[in-house]
């Protein structure tokens, strides 16, 4: 900057205001604010959305104050371990202080996006009552509230567009909550409760407008009345692209649908036992899906069968029916994810759980594939071997990051040495977000990957015999990133308290389950380290840790 | 091994089985008695070196294992409840692995039930409300199966609940109301005391309360019945025979 940017002033406010609305990411928005004073207040004061991917990383007042005129907001709260039990279930992620500091602040909020906080039947009556024009809540893996909160959003946001309540722990205290909609609810475009029980014939008859549609529970197959009245009111949602849901749905049910199905562009049936002659047969009337999420009950031959019909498809997300093996196997192996790369021209993101797997599938899903965003492959059994040539899976998954330049999110499985760990830090240059787990020979592998992945943003570990030299080595890299999660590894208190010490603008969290022994501050250096949440923040240590978090300083 | 760990848990005994530690709240384990530790379920691998596929013996997890943010045991691998209705795989299972939500790990025991009825199911997030009638009692009364952790507390909150209903009509022993839901005498109330406390389960029989493990009744429960005991006679004979044996 040259003796001030004069000529910053030579257009009015407003002028940069509506350049500046041109922004396509935050991060170029956040640039901006950082050319002149000028710059930084007229963008502070038109910055209409925020995304805070840490609920803790900033003070809410701070955000509130610096960005006055929000409209729109999304929060994220506890790790994204917190999904599968590995986060102690009082670890915090509490929306109350946001919530209040919203209402203070941005009282014209419209939008307000939660994902895996706490949310108490408060804040929803906050929400509910204090935002007079609100448009949209979305509640994703959030616990806290019951129907009894959602019934205030339902009696008084009379401008509601989207509600979207999918994968909550939410107490069913309040049953007729959906009565308080408004008679006419000309505004509601999604609804998806996927958690919920819920009487859907009535209410889709009040919004035949739905663009997206998410149901509870459905039992219709033995209610044949019921089944032909939800039918028709299906039907009379011209303007459904998006339906997800179906809990035990059984396949007597599925034809109440197919005449929506060749609007459809999204359909989640990964709640639905459903198995593949039924599923083959729904889906190859969805000729226009663009995303889909089933259960691996759908098999190689099902996935075969959607290559074939569904050539718009982008995003595939495949579910275990049984995740702990008990049941027979089922015929969903490396077979169909080939099919679908080679099928599927416009495919980007995947999400896949399966038992076996080999390098030779996994080069020609590289190949056929270049595009990916999102690559995530799940195979069940840790430390599972190419099952042909028993070698590890290092190939396969170098040759992903290799041939997809834009990945931006990867999740590994199988048997892993340090070396797919040194292809993705010289490759993987877009990754944002890595998982990994049960893979790695020692603290080389993640030396390869805090050293290198220049763009990543969130690293979660579990499980990998990762210690304290590779932490140490690239603590300025921790900076960079919003959280690294690492549980069930060699990392040792000592190395925790040296970073601690050296990186002031990151929360080292030592997550200690065990109420025995001495507390953590009399521990010595090289007491193991169960759980470690580290995370970059500007608001310093958080005030609402349980007993089992410690911050070191 | 886990064939006979579920037996013991259901075998009748002297007092109620969940006196001997409870259960641990509708959802939770399903060991009884927090000192039994992991019961032989599994051996203890280290985690640190490779997972070895272990030995041990597992359990499936139940959908009472669904709505339970726990905390994981030493060493990351924990038995999950026992479903007494699944056969147990031979495999230990890793907290949070594979990695699936808790919603997606019920919806497969949920469908695995056979003979379910679809609409009187309950998952188990929602409260466990069931009515309460007792003999003599002008109106019914609900109780949340949930919010009691065992037998013993149950009893207490419905002695409470018809308090004022038990006014002078007292077994033969002489019991008065405020005894009569105490578990300690249970077998007295079998030797002809005026009330008994009986359920009806999934299945539609009235059986006598006390004879499951806790969590087993809290999800086949479907309603209470505090019978006069000269009616109750009848209910369940081979466990009143059983009961009145061991007495």
């Amino acid at each position: 900057m040259v003796g001030g940017f004069r000529w910053a002033a030579m257009f009015p406010d407003e002028v940069w205001e509506h350049v500046f609305s041109f922004l396509p990411a935050d991060a170029d928005r956040n640039a901006a604010a950082l050319v002149c004073r000028a710059w930084y207040r007229i963008e502070r004061r038109s910055r209409w959305r925020v995304f805070v991917g840490n609920c803790y990383a900033v003070e809410p007042a701070a955000a509130v104050r610096r960005f006055p005129e929000v409209r729109a907001a999304a929060i994220k709260g506890k790790p994204h371990f917190a999904d599968f039990n590995l986060v102690p279930s009082d670890w915090g992620g509490g929306a109350e202080a946001w919530v209040e500091a919203m209402v203070e602040g941005w009282p014209h909020l419209e939008e307000l996006r939660l994902k895996r906080m706490v949310v108490s039947d408060d804040c929803l009556e906050l929400i509910a009552r204090c935002f007079k024009n609100f448009k949209v809540l979305s509640l994703v893996s959030c616990e806290g509230f019951s129907t009894a909160g959602l019934a205030a959003i339902a009696a008084n946001c009379r401008n509601l567009r989207e509600l979207d309540l999918h994968e909550n722990e939410v107490e069913d205290n309040c049953l007729h909550w959906m009565s308080h909609f408004p008679e006419s609810f000309a505004s509601l475009v999604t609804l998806n409760i996927a958690c919920l029980e819920e009487r859907l014939v009535g209410l889709l008859h009040r919004v035949p407008q739905l663009v997206d549609l998410g149901t509870g529970k459905f039992a219709a197959q033995h209610h044949p009345e019921l089944f032909s009245k939800l039918e028709s009111a299906i039907a009379g949602c011209k303007n459904l692209k998006s339906l997800s849901g179906f809990w035990e749905a059984g396949p007597t049910y599925l034809p109440a649908i197919y005449s929506v199905c060749e609007g459809l562009t999204s359909l989640n049936l990964s709640y639905a036992t459903i198995q593949g002659p039924e599923l083959i047969k729904l889906i190859s009337w969805c000729k226009n899906l663009q995303r889909l999420w089933v259960m691996d009950l759908i098999e190689d031959d099902g996935l075969i069968a959607v290559a074939a019909s569904c050539k718009l498809l982008q995003e595939l997300r495949v579910f275990p029916s049984d995740p702990y093996g008990a049941a027979q196997p089922i015929s969903l192996t490396e077979h169909g994810l080939v099919a679908i790369s080679a099928g599927c021209p416009m495919l980007h993101s995947v999400l896949y759980f399966c038992r076996q797997m080999t390098n030779a599938a996994l080069l020609t899903v590289a190949k056929n594939c270049p595009n990916f965003t999102c690559f995530r492959l799940c195979i069940m059994e840790p430390h599972t071997p190419d099952y042909i040539t028993r070698q590890p899976l290092d190939a396969g998954f170098s040759a992903i990051v290799e041939s997809c330049k834009h990945l931006r999110r990867l999740s590994l499985s199988g048997l892993l040495t340090d070396l797919v760990f040194k292809s993705i830090g010289a490759s993987a240059n877009c990754l944002e977000m890595l998982s990994v787990a049960f893979a790695g020979d020692g603290d080389a592998g993640l030396h390869y990957i805090l050293s290198g992945c220049k763009n990543l943003r969130k690293l979660e570990i579990r499980d990998c015999p990762f210690g304290d030299k590779p932490l140490l080595d690239n603590a300025a890299k921790l900076e960079t990133m919003r959280s690294l999660w690492m549980s069930s590894c060699s990392v040792t208190l000592g190395a925790c308290r040296q970073l601690a010490r050296k990186m002031p603008l990151l929360n080292v969290e030592v997550i200690n389950e065990r109420k025995r022994g001495l507390p953590l501050e009399l521990q010595p250096d090289n007491c193991p380290v169960e759980k470690l949440y580290i995370y970059r923040t500007v608001a310093g240590p958080r005030s609402d840790t349980p007993s089992c978090v410690w911050i070191l300083r | 091994m886990s064939s006979g760990l579920r037996m013991e848990e259901t075998e009748l005994r002297l007092g109620l089985p969940g006196g001997g530690g409870g259960g641990g709240g509708g959802g939770g384990e399903v060991e009884s008695g927090k000192n039994s530790g992991k019961r032989g379920f599994v051996e203890i691998v280290d985690l640190k070196l490779q997972l070895q596929t272990p030995v041990g013996v597992q359990e499936a997890a139940a959908e009472a294992a669904e709505k339970v943010k726990r905390s994981p045991n030493d060493d990351s691998i924990v038995s999950c409840g026992s479903d007494p209705e699944k056969p147990s795989p031979p495999k230990a299972q890793v907290v949070g692995w594979p990695p699936v939500r808790s919603f997606r790990k019920n919806i497969l025991s949920v469908h695995s039930e056979k003979g379910r009825k679809e609409e009187g199911e309950k998952s188990s997030s929602l409260a466990a409300l069931v009515k309460v009638s007792m003999d003599g009692a002008p109106y019914l009364r609900k109780v949340d199966l949930k919010t009691h952790r065992s037998y013993q507390e149950l009893f207490v909150a419905l002695q409470k609940m018809f308090d004022s209903f038990t006014t002078g009509d007292y077994g033969s022993q002489g019991m008065s109301g405020r005894d009569f839901m105490n578990e300690r005498k249970v077998k007295d109330l079998l030797h002809g005391s005026e009330y008994v406390p009986t359920y009806e389960d999934k299945d539609g029989d009235w059986m006598l309360v006390g004879d499951v493990p806790w969590e087993m009744f809290v999800a086949s429960c479907k309603r209470l019945s505090i019978m006069k005991g000269s009616e109750a006679i009848g209910l369940a004979p081979r466990a009143m025979e059983k009961c009145k044996n061991k007495c």
